[in-house]
């Protein structure tokens, strides 16, 4: 038996795609990627180094057609006799993956955060209500489809590059006809960054972003927003964190002039370490923190850029 | 244009998470259900608009059990024109898509809206499903969607970014922030939804994939750390140092 992983290229291969091949070597068995489209060969070759054992493309399906790729994922199954599917959680698989166990009968975990469980029946487990609770979802179907929370497990360097091999998935005709995409050039794509810097109503208007902006800079960070600051237009909306915007999990969470409602709380409590500042010490967010300052963003934030200055000038 | 639009329930956001018989359920008790807001903000609403400008009809369904219909009237009220419960608990997505997709086959629809994910469970799994067994195209996210005809022109959120579309009817789509405006229902709308047609009908189809087996609640947060804001090396250091992540 084998497992295969379907890689989305969107974005190039990263972070997210290393994951998801890291969790299916961990699973056992034969592990096997499959993408579509026209990602770079030599990008592709490095999944081996994570535990893929090759590459199967099919050049000619969509990267943006969810049927196609679900026809082409179906077929890599049937030829290669796996028995699981692992996804990335991201937005192609919030679509592909659920018409993908439709297709092959085989129940879907959406948004795993751990391995499927070793002894008893196969679950895994994922969030609930917004992140306030942990549900464990048991699969009943032979086969099985997994989509993986980014940021849920640390890819594992163990091999070496594999090879990438033209693949034929019969995509069949495509129904979506694509007539523009625009991307934001050079940005840290938000659910994978590892530290983000976050602010809120409390920075009164847009042109007091530059503080943020340089603190994500020494940090590496991707920047987020609270979701009044992306309706009135301070910062554009795929910034916005929360339970309507975007769930993330980074390592670090810096939440800058964020009151802390229970509806940013839903996208941000998976988090790792949350630092939060704010001038009110009665704020909501410290409840949730695992850091706080009580302080004006306006003097707090640039003392913090020039101690992590500091820090990094000495670590370098 | 006939289009159905997909309506759940989703406990308000206040409420208290908590579970019962060995954390195997949800505790309902003190539970406030709501539509979910993308089903009703989005989703119904969008559908409402495109019938006031090109005719046609607004149907809503929810795969759910006799306390269900108070969301199902608040759907109506807002101005759906009629309604239908599948009547059953919902076991898991596939249970629920397939039952919705039974229903969308034998009455032909132009097309099918759901909202972006249900809070509670947060799968994003049940409009795919229903797609796939409807063998149709499915739009997910849409922002922004505009009919000519029988071919749609939609935006929606692609990774990073926006990505416009054009798709002929019939086709599924998943509805999120900037489809429409809430519309609050007004006196006329709520006294006239207690009319409108509401047909149960049982299920189709008991076969369930997947099932939550329990659930847990995270650990208690130990206590935040209060760091005084003149000593941002501290912050620093305590970042590195104990909690390791920079
Ligand atoms: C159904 C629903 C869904 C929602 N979904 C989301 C969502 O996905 N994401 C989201 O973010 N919100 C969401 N909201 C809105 C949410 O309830 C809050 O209104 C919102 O998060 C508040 O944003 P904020 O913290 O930026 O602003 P405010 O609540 O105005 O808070 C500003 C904070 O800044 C502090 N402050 C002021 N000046 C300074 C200073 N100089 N330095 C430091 N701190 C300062 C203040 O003390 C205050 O705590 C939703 C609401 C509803 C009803
Ligand atoms: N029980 C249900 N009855 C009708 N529609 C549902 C039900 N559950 C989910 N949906 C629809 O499917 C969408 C996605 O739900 P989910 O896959 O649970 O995240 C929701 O926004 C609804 O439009």
């Amino acid at each position: 038996m084998s497992t295969i992983v379907y890689i989305t290229t969107n974005n190039g291969v990263g972070k997210s795609a290393f994951e998801a091949v890291t969790y299916a070597k961990k699973m056992g068995e034969e592990v096997i990627a499959v993408t579509v489209g026209n990602a770079d060969s030599s990008l592709l070759a490095e999944l081996g180094v994570y535990g893929a054992s090759k590459v199967l493309v099919d050049r000619n399906a969509n990267v943006d057609d969810d049927q196609q790729i679900t026809r082409v994922i179906a077929s890599a199954v049937e030829t290669t006799n796996a028995n699981k599917v692992v996804f990335s959680h991201d937005l192609i698989a919030k679509a592909v993956a659920p018409r993908l166990s439709v297709r092959l009968k085989a129940g879907l975990v959406a948004g795993a955060i751990s391995l499927p469980s070793t002894e008893g029946d196969f679950s895994c487990k994922v969030n609930v209500f917004s992140g306030k609770a942990f549900g464990s979802v048991t699969v009943k179907t032979d086969k099985k489809i997994i989509s993986l929370l980014p940021n849920s497990i640390q890819p594992e360097a163990t091999s070496s590059a594999c090879t990438v091999e033209d693949f034929n998935g019969n995509a069949g005709e495509t129904r979506v006809k694509v007539l523009n995409t625009k991307k934001p050039e050079g940005d840290i794509p938000l659910p994978e960054a590892e530290v983000v810097v976050s602010a809120g109503r409390g920075l009164k208007g847009p042109e007091n972003w530059g503080i943020i902006e340089d603190l994500a800079k020494v940090l590496g960070a991707a920047t987020a927003c609270s979701r009044p600051v992306a309706d009135i237009g301070w910062r554009p909306h795929h910034e916005h964190v929360g339970q309507t915007g975007v769930a993330i999990r980074p390592n670090l969470y810096i939440a800058v002039g964020i009151s802390g409602a229970i509806q940013h709380l839903a996208g941000v409590n998976g988090s790792k370490v949350m630092v939060v500042i704010n001038t009110d010490a009665e704020a909501p967010f410290f409840k949730a923190a695992d850091y706080g300052i009580v302080g004006d963003a306006f003097e707090v934030v640039p003392r913090l850029i020039e101690s992590l200055k500091k820090f990094n000038a000495s670590n370098n | 244009m006939k289009i159905l639009v997909c309506i759940s329930k989703s406990p308000d956001t206040t409420s208290k998470i908590a579970f019962t018989e060995g954390n195997t359920k949800f505790d309902e008790n003190g539970v406030q259900y709501i539509v979910n807001p993308y089903d009703e903000w989005y989703a119904l609403v969008r559908a409402l608009e495109l019938k006031e400008t090109l005719g046609g009809n607004v149907t809503i369904i929810t795969v759910g059990n006799a306390a269900d219909e108070a969301i199902i009237r608040k759907a109506l009220a807002i101005g759906a024109d009629d309604a239908v419960r599948i009547d059953a608990d919902p076991k898991d997505a596939y249970f629920t898509a397939s039952q919705i997709a039974k229903y969308a086959k034998d009455n032909s629809f132009d097309i099918v809206l759901t909202g972006k994910e249900t809070i509670n469970y947060n799968g994003s799994q049940v409009a795919g499903m229903i797609a796939e067994e409807l063998d149709m195209p499915f739009i997910s996210l849409a922002t922004k969607l505009d009919l000519n005809g029988t071919t749609a022109t939609i935006e929606r959120e692609v990774m990073g970014g926006v990505q416009v579309v054009e798709v002929n009817t019939p086709f599924v789509a998943s509805c999120a922030k900037g489809m429409a405006e809430q519309r609050i229902p007004n006196m006329r709308g709520i006294m006239a939804a207690r009319t409108k047609p509401l047909t149960v009908i049982p299920v189709t189809n008991n076969e369930e994939y997947t099932a939550y087996a329990s659930y847990s609640m995270p650990e208690a947060k130990t206590a935040c750390k209060m760091i005084s804001p003149d000593n941002m090396d501290e912050l620093v250091s305590l970042l590195h140092n104990e909690a390791k992540v920079i």
